[in-house]
């Protein structure tokens, strides 16, 4: 048994494992989760881990989660695994996935990118030229992002 | 002429300089080739009759507006043009999209010239028509950069194995930008990329050179390569990119050229720039056997024309 195990046990909800050493807090504000929702919620943070070295754990009583949420999750922890409880158990385990194009979730960091432009009918696009560190590039301007331009924007930082 | 070869480019959206492979950029080059002898002996040519450009130009220009008009005129075709008052009320009229869509419904190409990056991007994905760039913010002017390397070709019958320098603002010009992007298409010996710290080349372009095998090197003057260079593209720097008009005072001497700045530079050394100019291209170069811009200049028809025959009837 490993050593995560001292946090108690969920009955129905999601564990979010593997997620990279730090980030956990990033992930609680995807899932728009403060603690004054009243939910069951366990975070371990800085574990040793065989494939990350370290890493942070989420567990969430009562939720599921939207599968935005899981794409924007695979953009801060693109090692994450997903696993869905259901009396105690583990019903099902998933891997995120980082997608090559990413479209939608993201905005341009280029003020001078055409996708910044309010009036038109465009969504921001993005392909995905490194995973780790990850790095994506504008598929109209060429303007990268980088890990903590998306941690910014998906938790509200700038 | 290869059939196969030469219709790759019929119908296809031309944004940026690498969205041709250099066979595709050769074929244009000899197709230009035809147009300029057919120019130089007042030959008319028919070959868009009843073709119709719609030029939309959001962004003040004079050489690149004029220059594809005239190309399509002398290729017997018409132009339309958005009016420039349209295209600067744009806040608060029509959108991008829908201006595009109203040009793309009356012409058979679009050619965009854009002030936001992304621009004809957008533009080629909005029209079903082919759209051609005619510069977007600070990064793609593909055919200027066809202008480029064609005027290197005339000059120096190839552009492989040659020492190129590129000269002044590396980073916001587009002309600079694309030129340095369409010698990956080719071998050059040696790439010089001379400027300033502030406006050197992006990281991106740097990677791409290196994705493509192009030696380089980030110089601060002029003065340590100029005896090693074949070729010299100039650029301007802008006012706009320093806060400080001190710096920027500094900056503009160390990165005129001047004929006394090209002293001891290679018998045939050839100097280009994409015009306009302002101070940066000393007058005293203009009578030496180094200036090309003019003829460079010239190309502009020849080398559109050539592009929008391939591209409206392969
Ligand atoms: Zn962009």
């Amino acid at each position: 048994m490993s050593r995560e195990l001292r946090v108690s046990k969920i009955r129905e909800g999601t564990v979010i494992d593997h997620i990279d050493a730090g980030r956990a807090l990033h992930v609680l504000r995807i899932l728009g989760l403060t603690g004054s929702e009243g939910l069951v919620i366990a975070i371990v943070m800085n574990v040793p881990s065989k494939k990350l070295g370290r890493k942070d754990i989420v567990k969430v009583e009562g939720i599921e989660l939207r599968e935005d949420q899981v794409n924007k999750i695979a953009l801060i922890a693109p090692s994450a695994t997903i696993n869905i409880i259901r009396d105690y158990e583990v019903v099902e385990k998933v891997r995120v996935k980082v997608p090559e194009r990413i479209e939608g979730l993201l905005r341009c960091v280029n003020p001078n990118c055409i996708t910044n432009q309010p009036r038109e009918p465009i969504k921001p696009r993005f392909r995905v030229v490194s995973l780790r560190p990850l790095k994506l590039v504008c598929e109209y301007c060429g303007a990268e992002l980088g890990q903590e331009d998306i941690i910014a924007q998906f938790t509200g930082g700038g | 002429m290869d059939q196969r070869v030469s219709t790759v480019l019929r119908g296809r959206d031309v944004i940026s300089i690498l969205d041709l492979k250099r066979g595709e950029l050769e074929r244009l080059f000899e197709e230009a080739d035809l147009m300029l002898r057919a120019l130089e002996e007042g030959r008319r040519l028919r070959l868009l009759e009843g073709y119709v450009m719609a030029t939309a130009f959001f962004e003040p220009s004079t050489r690149t507006k004029l220059s594809f008009q005239a190309a399509m005129l002398r290729l017997g075709g018409a132009y339309i043009d958005l009016p420039p008052e349209h295209a600067s009320s744009r806040a608060k009229g029509e959108n991008l999209a829908d201006t595009i869509r109203m040009l793309d419904s009356y012409a058979d190409v679009i050619v965009i010239r854009h002030r936001l990056e992304g621009a004809a991007r957008f533009a080629a994905e909005v029209a079903e028509h082919p759209v051609i760039n005619g510069g977007d913010g600070t990064r793609d002017h593909p055919t200027q950069a066809m202008i480029d390397l064609y005027t290197i070709r005339r000059a120096l019958g190839r552009v492989d194995g040659l020492v190129v320098g590129v000269l002044g603002d590396l980073r916001y010009g587009r002309a600079a930008r694309s030129f340095i992007l369409g010698l990956t298409l080719y071998r050059p010996k040696m790439l010089y990329l001379i400027s300033p710290p502030q406006l050197s080349c992006r990281r991106e372009v740097l990677e791409k050179l290196e994705e493509r095998g192009v030696d380089y090197e980030e110089v601060a003057s002029l003065d340590k390569v100029v005896s090693e260079l074949d070729v010299l593209y100039v650029t301007r720097i802008q006012r706009e990119r320093f806060p400080d008009p001190v710096e920027y005072e500094k900056v503009r001497g160390s990165y005129r050229v001047t004929g006394e700045s090209l002293k001891g530079a290679k018998e045939n050394l050839v100097i280009l720039h994409p015009l306009p100019r302002v101070d940066e291209l000393a007058f005293d170069v203009d009578a030496t056997r180094h200036a090309w811009y003019f003829r460079q200049a010239r190309f502009g028809v020849p080398i559109r024309m050539a592009l929008l025959k391939l591209v409206l009837r392969g």
